[in-house]
């Protein structure tokens, strides 16, 4: 069973990198393409890589997929299959960032308030257009999300910086659990005086892929790009600062300056996706363990696998949910955790056999 | 070869005085040893050389005061061991040394093929070349601390501070890995600051002592001037009988004290 998940034994150093680099690619690009082919509606399924490929410079081939057919494949499944991708690189990401950051291995990327204030906008948002028709320029949910997380996390920050005055990080992982408590408060106190929202509300909580476009993509992707190229440059110093706060700093780590660093564009990252996707857990805990268990503990592969593998197993993820239980869909958040909890504690029971 | 000097170094936490004008000149080469009892402030004293704690006063090494701010400068010139330092369990061998480079590695880059070369240079040294790919969680007690001591070495720098090398090791470990900082001093020609509790082997090993007490540097000297029967009694409040060996060893044996003997 290990022979599937480990590189062969006389494959050693760099070249093991380089092999779990390249197995992780494929199979992002995989499962990415099993996404475009499987749906309730639009053409079979073999037709789309054939389509693919036909699209390709210098490459011909005939896939008979009609246009109407491959719009359905183009304008809906790929923004899904796409958004997918991002969203769950993006958490994973900073999941492990986060996790190193803090020394901490259960911290996940809502740790600081990410979540709390982007439900409490995207509550706001609810509430305050339930009962009035109002036509707006812009989308007002993905907005009112971001602008709450980011707010939380400023909170959370300064709070937690004023009084944290030694260079310990608990004092800032505490100030996150109170503002996270008063942001959940707020929420649950607006939604008690507007019973109407709560269904709306409790399915955003829960996350959503369904509704994905182009547009999405292209609001998220910038935050989300920038965000995951500032943690991988700081891949390797995340491997000093596993020492410690004093040794980093003894070893040369300005560790402030990059614990600051990696938090703002951890929280920009995730707030970004949490405004288009709703509030998925797991992955951005889950998937980094996962990567450690199979390639070793380095934040220098941790960091670009969680990317390739977050990315792939949001993906898959979201696929059952679309077969499944059409019309009325699984929120993707169930489906992460469902799918999700049993292959960790199998892979986790697996390692502790091989020892 | 670097002189690494204090002037004046006061070191306070929440105003509480820990090291008070502290003052000494340790010379290119020397094993300056630190004793005391527990919180007279000589670990604060490494803590505040090695840039862990703010201070008043000034470090210098060879008459050039450190900048408080550049850590990566200071992180060449001095290389700081730990009492209890942090061991990740599923880290390499092979990569806990080479976080000892990161001093000379840029910001966002990689290590350069010299890195690694230091790195081979300096777990072949302390015989840990067969040990490189084994994780640290795997290690024994003596085996880790051969392999924090190369981390230090891996900083290339010319001061090394230890804080309790040997607390947690066994008496032939204890003696091993002294022995390793002695060679490596004598090769590298480092400039050792160490803090001790065992007094015979601080005497033996180091080419001077300080005694300090309550913040404040209350005696400096070799050995035999140092470890006597009377300042012990003063400082540790122990009752000790002090042996000089004929090769010049200093022992120091805690006495018992006999009820009714007082």
């Amino acid at each position: 069973m290990t022979a599937i998940v480990t590189p062969p034994a006389a494959v050693s150093g760099a070249d093991r990198q380089t092999w779990w680099f390249a197995m992780s690619g494929a199979v992002l690009v995989g499962v990415m393409i099993a996404g475009l082919m499987i749906g309730p509606a639009g053409p079979t399924w073999w037709r789309v890589p054939l389509e693919l490929l036909d699209r390709l410079p210098f490459v011909s081939v005939a896939s008979g997929i009609s246009d109407a057919d491959w719009n359905i494949v183009w304008q809906i499944r790929a923004p899904r299959v796409v958004l997918a991708a991002v969203v769950g690189s993006t958490l994973s990401i900073s999941g492990a960032s986060y996790q190193g950051v803090f020394r901490n291995p259960l911290v996940d990327p809502y740790l600081l308030g990410v979540a709390a204030g982007a439900g409490l906008g995207a509550t706001l948002v609810f509430a305050l257009t339930s009962s009035r028709a109002t036509v707006w320029f812009i989308d007002p949910l993905p907005v009112a999300a971001f602008v709450g997380a980011l707010a939380a996390v400023f909170v959370t920050y300064s709070v937690g910086s004023l009084f944290g005055r030694d260079r310990s990080p608990i004092a800032l992982v505490l100030a996150g659990v109170a503002v996270t408590a008063l942001a959940t408060a707020i929420q649950t106190f607006i939604l008690q005086r507007n019973n109407d929202v709560i269904r709306q509300v409790y399915s955003w909580i829960l996350g959503r892929l369904s509704s994905a476009t182009w547009g999405d993509v292209r609001l998220v992707l910038p935050y989300a790009a920038a965000s995951i190229v500032v943690m991988l440059l700081h891949r390797r110093l995340l491997d000093v600062m596993r020492v410690g706060d004093d040794e980093a700093l003894a070893l040369g780590v300005n560790v402030r300056r990059v614990r600051l660093t990696i938090v703002l564009a951890a929280t920009l990252g995730s707030a970004a996706v949490v405004a288009v996707s709703g509030l998925i857990g797991f992955v951005g805990i889950i998937v980094p363990h996962v990567v450690r268990l199979l390639a070793g503990a380095s934040y220098r592969r941790v960091l670009p696998l969680s990317v390739l593998l977050g990315g792939a197993f949001l993906v898959a993820a979201d696929i059952p949910g679309r077969v499944l239980s059409d019309p009325a869909e699984t929120p993707i958040g169930v489906v992460t955790a469902f799918i999700g909890a049993p292959f960790f504690l199998l892979l986790l029971r697996m390692r502790q056999n091989d020892r | 070869m670097s002189i690494l000097g204090f002037c004046d170094l006061t070191v306070k936490y929440a105003d509480v005085p820990a090291v008070v004008q502290f003052n000494d000149v340790v010379r290119a080469g020397e094993w300056l040893c630190l004793i005391g009892p527990n919180g007279a402030g000589k670990s604060t004293v490494l803590r505040a050389a090695a840039g862990l704690v703010g201070y008043e006063g000034s470090v210098a090494i060879d008459q050039l005061e450190i900048p408080a701010t550049s850590a990566r400068w200071r992180a060449r010139h001095i290389a700081f061991v730990p009492q209890a330092p942090i061991i990740p369990p599923d880290m390499s061998v092979y990569d806990y040394v080479l976080l000892g480079r990161n001093p000379y590695i840029k910001q966002f880059a990689r290590e350069t093929a010299y890195d690694c070369a230091v790195v081979e240079r300096v777990t072949n040294q302390l015989d840990l070349t067969s040990f490189a790919r084994r994780m640290l969680g795997t290690l024994s007690g003596g085996e880790l601390q051969r392999v924090i001591i190369s981390r230090a070495l891996a900083q290339e720098a010319p001061v090394l501070l230890l804080d309790e090398p040997t607390s947690a090791l066994d008496i032939g470990h204890q003696q091993q890995a002294l022995e390793l900082v002695d060679r490596a001093r004598r090769e590298h020609g480092l400039t050792v600051v160490s803090a001790m509790h065992d007094l015979t082997l601080a005497g033996m090993y180091a080419d001077r002592l300080v005694l300090m007490h309550q913040g404040v540097r209350v005696a400096a000297g070799s050995a035999k001037e140092v470890l006597k029967p009377a300042t012990l009694a003063e400082f540790y409040g122990v009752s000790a009988r002090v042996h000089h060996e004929s090769d010049g060893t200093v022992v120091v044996i805690p006495q018992r004290v006999l009820p009714g003997s007082n």
